[in-house]
């Protein structure tokens, strides 16, 4: 008898197990599927299109073999994110059309300001999705970058940017009164750098 | 009987396995909470590109998801190896999406009716003309606001 070894307690295992649970629960999330946002022109067409001007535009061509032109030149994707910046950001308008918050180089060639700068994106019926998805992230990030620098400029109390601060926002968690103070300071910088991307149709690439 | 009490006496004691359901309920309650369900079956490869500048699409109530890509391997044979789009559970045409798009809608309670997003899980693979055709009949059934749904990553990712 002497060689029996005393029963394990196992009277806490059931605290062990729960306390492991409670940990899974807090640590997992579920995962949500996250993407480009984008909003599709509406189907009637425009009895009298606004004239725009050249300059003011930013064309972008996926050609079927994958090449991206940019104003008519080639361009490597990692220079797209730049070329944009620059062209959003130039603010060579004067009088009434000058942007006081551009700091581009004010050619006279490049966009007037930032709200008058339209991104084209033309894409052939061969064009991969992915290479697409690709052209539109650079866009979108070039979009971002601005209107990240503007946040912390404007607003350098919120210490962050403002994709982190648009993120908080429509973040679930985030109580209605911090909402609530975010969304006007969002506001201003969707209207300092709207997003004026447009897709053309394939069919019109001919 | 000296020599079989003697042997019971060496074993070592039953392990105790009082708390074994505990694990089990614990291992069941982790898998209920980290699984997704998913609605479909995918039938179509769904490779998603890469991207970082993404927006999260959160409330699963408000979206409707079309799947565009190449056939799965156990359907090549009925459907070939092109690009196609599924809805719901079956291979569509693009003729297909508004209706689609329509009874989707219907489906969902009245005031969700107008902020529904339309979520493309495109496989990287496929041509854009495809996904332009499911953009105009998008548009043809005024379902505007559409979410290009990747994974998230650089784009170096996507040559």
């Amino acid at each position: 008898m002497a060689r029996k070894s005393p029963e394990v307690n196992a009277g806490s295992m059931a605290d062990i197990a729960f306390l492991l649970l409670i940990f899974f629960l807090v640590t997992t999330t579920i995962e949500t599927d996250s993407g480009i946002n984008r909003k599709l022109p509406p189907m009637e067409d425009v009895i009298d299109p606004p004239i725009i001007k050249e300059r003011n535009i930013f064309t972008v061509v996926v050609n079927k073999n994958n090449d991206i032109l940019v104003e008519e030149k080639p361009m490597e994707l990692r220079d797209i994110r730049s070329a944009a910046v620059k062209f959003l950001d130039n603010g060579g308008g004067v009088g009434e059309e000058a942007c006081d918050y551009c700091k581009g180089e004010r050619d006279k060639s490049s966009s007037d300001n930032p709200e008058k700068a339209i991104i084209s994106l033309k894409n052939d019926r061969e064009t991969d999705y992915k290479v697409y998805i690709s052209v539109q992230n650079e866009l979108v990030a070039a979009y971002n970058v601005l209107r990240d620098r503007e946040f912390i400029s404007l607003y350098p109390n919120e210490r962050m940017t403002f994709v982190e601060a648009n993120k908080f926002y429509s973040d679930p968690r985030t109580s209605p009164k911090l909402k609530a103070k975010l969304k006007p300071k969002l506001d201003v910088l969707k209207r300092m750098y709207p997003q004026k991307l447009s897709e053309a149709e394939p069919s019109k690439l001919k | 009987m000296s020599k079989f009490k003697k042997k019971k006496d060496g074993e070592q004691p039953a392990i105790n396995t009082a708390s074994l359901p505990d694990i089990v309920f614990m291992l069941l309650f982790f898998f209920m909470v980290a699984t997704v369900m998913r609605d479909n079956t995918l039938m179509v490869t769904n490779t998603l590109p890469a991207a970082d500048q993404v927006q999260k699409l959160d409330k699963k109530d408000r979206v409707i998801y079309i799947y565009a890509g190449k056939p799965s391997e156990r359907y090549v044979k009925k459907y070939g190896d092109q690009p196609k789009i599924q809805l719901n559970d079956k291979f569509s045409v693009v003729s297909d999406v508004g209706a689609y798009i329509l009874a989707e809608r219907a489906t969902k309670r009245e005031e969700l009716q107008n902020v529904l997003t339309t979520s493309l899980k495109v496989d990287g693979e496929t041509n854009m003309g495809l996904i332009s055709d499911i953009k105009q009949e998008l548009r043809k059934v005024n379902a505007l606001k559409i979410n290009y749904t990747t994974r998230i990553g650089d784009y170096t990712q996507n040559k």
